[in-house]
């Protein structure tokens, strides 16, 4: 998956700079947010492959794994609840573990407002489920230079899903022959794609304070108590940081600008 | 077709998620004219995305030992050079596999 890096996104969203394009059909603007996509949709495909590796590990069914990618549809997420998949299934832990992550789609559709625009709440409401990172990245870029719609979006949707589910499926089938995942590290693959994301989510200076906060309590919790509260009590307590010191490390942003 | 192996909990646990990552979708479309725009919810929830994963890898990277400790600061390094999700997380599970090979 390629990150946005600053304001450059460095997907090429093909599309046309036309000003045609709020004249053209639904299913023409939905085919241009599939192509825009397909980039970023080749490493949805191949970090998905390992995802379906360590799910075939686990012993979760193919047919489990892809109700799982249609209908919950988030990577992060996905990684976690194969992550936490031990007989009996912590149902009421995973699904908390679930919500909590995926937390971040709450900003991320206040964001999509301009999009939706005049739109029916019918419409809204078809249009949302495929919405992941990817395609909601590659549609906001799209959105700058004013020619993303919501048919966009979804098309994009559509390309990712695909994607995700060719990877995972694949991964599936290939997880079944490994005999040894620890000898090929796969049980860190999780760790070190969460890295990567965490990384790619970083703003600046501002954050040093709030993740430090975030990174001691997450480890402190996880220690004395028991299931994934961890998660929770880290991620709340790091980014209540900016709340009680609102101008924190702003200051010095205009110093060391560049850096962040 | 092994639709068998797909017991209630399995359903349950798949289902529920669904529904909870589709009602934080939907809900933050729909709250978005409600939401705060400025304050401290709003730099709550700005921070939140990274405090989150941060706090979801933390633990994991303790519980690896020094070489996955190596793994993770490279994979980091990576992703902060290359943007590149995929080819940071290989980074990190190559060093931690050859690490383990070499009974490091």
């Amino acid at each position: 998956m390629r990150l946005p890096k600053k304001d450059k996104f460095p997907m090429q969203v093909a599309v046309d700079h036309r000003p045609s394009h709020l004249h053209e059909t639904a299913a023409l603007q939905l085919r241009r947010g599939f192509i825009a996509n397909l980039p970023v949709a080749a490493s949805v495909a191949a970090y998905g492959s390992v995802l379906g590796v360590l799910a075939a590990q686990k012993g979760i069914g193919w047919s489990t794994l892809l109700l799982m990618n249609l209908s919950v549809f988030a990577g992060s997420a996905q990684f976690v609840m194969v992550d936490m998949w031990a007989p009996p299934l912590p149902v009421v832990e995973m699904i908390m573990a679930v919500l909590i992550i995926n937390m971040r789609y709450l900003l991320i559709g206040a964001s999509l407002h301009p999009l939706f625009q005049g739109k029916t709440l019918r419409h809204k409401m078809a249009m949302m489920h495929l919405v992941a990172d990817e395609n909601w990245a590659v549609t906001m870029a799209a959105h700058r230079s004013g020619i993303a719609t919501t048919a966009f979006l979804f098309g994009g949707g559509l390309c990712v899903l695909s994607a995700w589910c060719a990877g995972t499926m694949l991964g599936h089938r290939l997880g079944a022959v490994v005999q040894n995942p620890e000898a090929y590290a796969l049980d860190f693959a999780f760790v070190a794609v969460f890295t990567a994301l965490t990384v790619s989510l970083w703003r600046g200076r501002q954050d040093v304070l709030p993740w430090l906060v975030a990174a001691v309590v997450a480890v402190g919790v996880e220690k004395l108590l028991p299931g994934k509260w961890y998660i929770l009590a880290g991620g709340i307590a790091g980014a209540l940081v900016p709340v009680l010191r609102p101008y924190g490390g702003q200051w010095r942003k205009g110093k060391r600008d560049g850096l962040g | 077709m092994v639709w068998d192996n797909m017991d209630m909990a399995a359903i349950t646990a798949v289902l529920g998620a669904a529904a909870a990552t589709y009602g934080l979708r939907l809900g933050g479309l729909l709250l978005s004219e409600r939401l705060p725009q400025n304050g401290g919810f709003r730099r709550f929830m700005e921070a939140l995305p990274g405090t989150i994963l941060l706090s979801l890898v933390a633990p994991g990277i303790l519980a690896a030992g020094p070489w996955g400790a190596v793994a993770a600061a490279s994979t980091a390094v990576c992703t902060w050079k290359t943007r590149n999700v995929f080819l940071s997380m290989i980074v990190g599970v190559v060093i931690v596999a050859a690490t383990r090979r070499l009974g490091l």
